[in-house]
């Protein structure tokens, strides 16, 4: 059913630190190798290797940059999921109620076996996670790889999200967003998470870390820390190297030929 | 939003149609006979044809039926719910005036009732889209549902009322573009909420995650010229209402009611590309669009 629960025994999610991500897509690839080879529909590309190659992925980094009023600009790296909405629009407007959100854990998940691709959930939306699958016609996205953290087969480090497993910079924890003393409640806590377009209402159970403020290094002012390494030591050849730049510019193909 | 040629035709087809059998259950012509078939053979490959246009959009049309599910929550699925019922209560009476020559009226009225549902269902599903502010309004059913009347009122024939409702959908029409100029601004959601660092200061998309296109990009990131848009606007206005009012008003109204229907039609066609291609999804603000 596509009526949404009223709550769920437990809130899975991700939090996502802006502060640490290096912009480095390994979350982006790990997702799209694990949920390739396992839930679902593979994640297909079309044209891949020709002029114009799309795909299906269910996790993407943007970036962006911030111009402060006064100050450097500084550059954030943005991951995007599903942040699997505690009153995620997706689910009500699905006419057939292949997506729906587990009581036991509040995982917005899609049935494909159900799904019309319609579109409509993708529609319903704000975040873009939801993306439409050229090859199989129906609607993936991110299932917080519930088959990896329920996945006895796994070794217990293994378990947690393709994504949390791979970044390099620790950028992505997972946890248990309703249990206000689990790891990551206190970490959006103390660094004061935030949840993204709150005026959309749909409650997002991801939380994101904002940037810290930078380190003030600098005096006012720009200040280039390499130009005295770059100034030029001699500006005029002199003995036997001004006689031997001047003779090979005389070369043909010398210094007013071409080149850089 | 992507103006999926299949949705426009839906919406454009099935909307003039299911118009048309609105008027039908209240008598509207009162017809029996050839006459009633004639009409409601028309009617019908509005409705239907619109409705099997918009099949064409799914992914996997072959389990269209498991949309029939979820009435408790999805505008979608009420809207299968109420055109079927619309479609089997109006053969019904339909079958009473073409065979029997009787009218019965509890049916024609309740086919009539549940036409209006389907109008009202088709623009619901755009109307709840808090992702899409021009759509979210209370004016996207009220629109949708007087251009239907209007062009219902004009196939049926009923040309007294068709010259209230055409300026009516006119002025709507009028509105809600006003409105939906505004309503993304209004919204609140920009750049600065999609990303949580507008305090911050100015946030500006600086690399796009992928350097190809994706569905996204594809779906709900789509630009009109500003000066395209303003022609398309005067064509809907022109085409869809003034010109088919003024033909209304010539002498031997009724043989100028079929241009009058198809001058209406491509007006109403134009005003539904728009409709979709002028949308903007708040999605585009991940990317830097709008
Ligand atoms: S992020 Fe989008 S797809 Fe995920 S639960 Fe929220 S609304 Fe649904
Ligand atoms: S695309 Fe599939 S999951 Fe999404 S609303 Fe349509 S049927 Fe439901
Ligand atoms: S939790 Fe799994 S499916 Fe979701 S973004 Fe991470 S790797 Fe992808």
């Amino acid at each position: 059913m596509t009526d949404l629960p009223t709550t769920t025994d437990r809130k899975l999610g991700l939090v996502i630190d802006l502060d640490t991500c290096v912009g480095c897509h390994a979350c982006v690839v790990s997702c799209k190798g694990w949920n390739t080879e396992n839930y679902g529909a593979p994640l297909s590309d079309q044209d891949p290797y020709g002029a114009d190659p799309t795909g299906t992925f269910l996790n993407r980094v943007h970036s962006y940059e911030i111009q402060p009023e006064t100050g450097p600009a500084q550059l954030v790296h943005f991951p995007k999921s599903c942040l699997h909405c505690e009153d995620a629009p997706c689910v009500t407007v699905c006419p057939t109620g292949a997506s729906y959100k587990r009581v036991e854990d509040g995982i917005v998940l899609v049935n494909e076996s159900d799904c019309i691709g319609c579109g409509l959930c993708a529609w319903a939306c704000p975040y873009g996670a939801r993306e439409m699958d050229a090859a199989e016609g129906v609607m993936k996205k991110c299932t917080l790889c519930v088959d990896r953290i329920y996945n006895e087969n796994l070794p217990q480090e293994d378990r947690v999200p393709a994504c949390v497993r791979t970044c390099p910079a620790g950028a992505r924890h997972f946890g248990d967003l309703g249990d206000p003393d689990s790891d990551v409640s206190r970490l959006v806590a103390e660094r004061g998470g935030m949840d993204l377009m709150p005026e959309q209402g749909t409650k997002p159970v991801n939380q994101y870390l904002p940037p810290r403020p930078r380190d003030a290094l600098e005096p006012a002012g720009d200040v280039d820390v390499l130009a005295p390494y770059l100034e030029p030591v001699a500006s005029e050849a002199r003995g036997f190297i001004g006689w031997l730049d001047r003779a090979l510019d005389r070369l043909p193909g010398g210094r007013d030929g071409e080149g850089p | 939003m992507h103006p999926a040629p299949s949705v426009i035709v839906f919406t454009t087809l099935s909307g003039l149609g299911f118009g048309l059998l609105i008027w039908l259950g209240a008598g509207q012509p009162a017809v029996t006979g050839w006459t009633a078939l004639a009409f409601f053979v028309i009617a019908y490959l509005l409705a239907a044809g619109g409705l099997v246009a918009s099949t064409f959009h799914l992914g996997r049309p072959e389990r269209a039926p498991l949309a029939f599910t979820q009435w408790r929550t999805s505008w979608l699925s009420r809207e299968a719910w109420a055109s079927v019922a619309a479609l089997v209560v109006m053969c019904l009476y339909g079958a009473g005036l073409v065979f029997f020559g009787e009218r019965y009226a509890w049916l024609g009225w309740a086919g009539t009732a549940l036409s209006l549902a389907t109008v009202l269902c088709t623009a619901m599903i755009y109307a709840q889209l808090r992702t899409v502010p021009r759509w979210h309004s209370a004016l996207t059913p009220a629109l949708f549902l007087v251009i239907s009347l209007a062009g219902g009122g004009l196939l049926a024939g009923q040309l007294q009322a068709a010259l209230l409702l055409l300026p009516l959908a006119a002025a709507l029409q009028v509105a809600w573009w006003w409105r939906g100029d505004r309503a993304l601004a209004r919204s609140g959601t920009d750049m600065g909420t999609a990303t949580g660092l507008g305090a911050r200061g100015k946030v500006r998309a600086f690399e796009p995650p992928h350097t190809g296109t994706n569905y996204l990009l594809r779906e709900f990131v789509h630009e009109v010229g500003r000066r395209h848009a303003r022609r398309l606007r005067a064509l809907t206005l022109g085409l869809g209402y003034l010109a088919p009012a003024l033909l209304i008003l010539l002498p031997f109204a009724h043989v100028w009611a079929v241009v009058a229907v198809a001058l209406h039609l491509t007006g109403v066609a134009a005003g539904r590309w728009l409709f979709f291609a002028e949308a903007e999804h708040v999605v585009g603000l991940y990317y830097g669009k709008r």
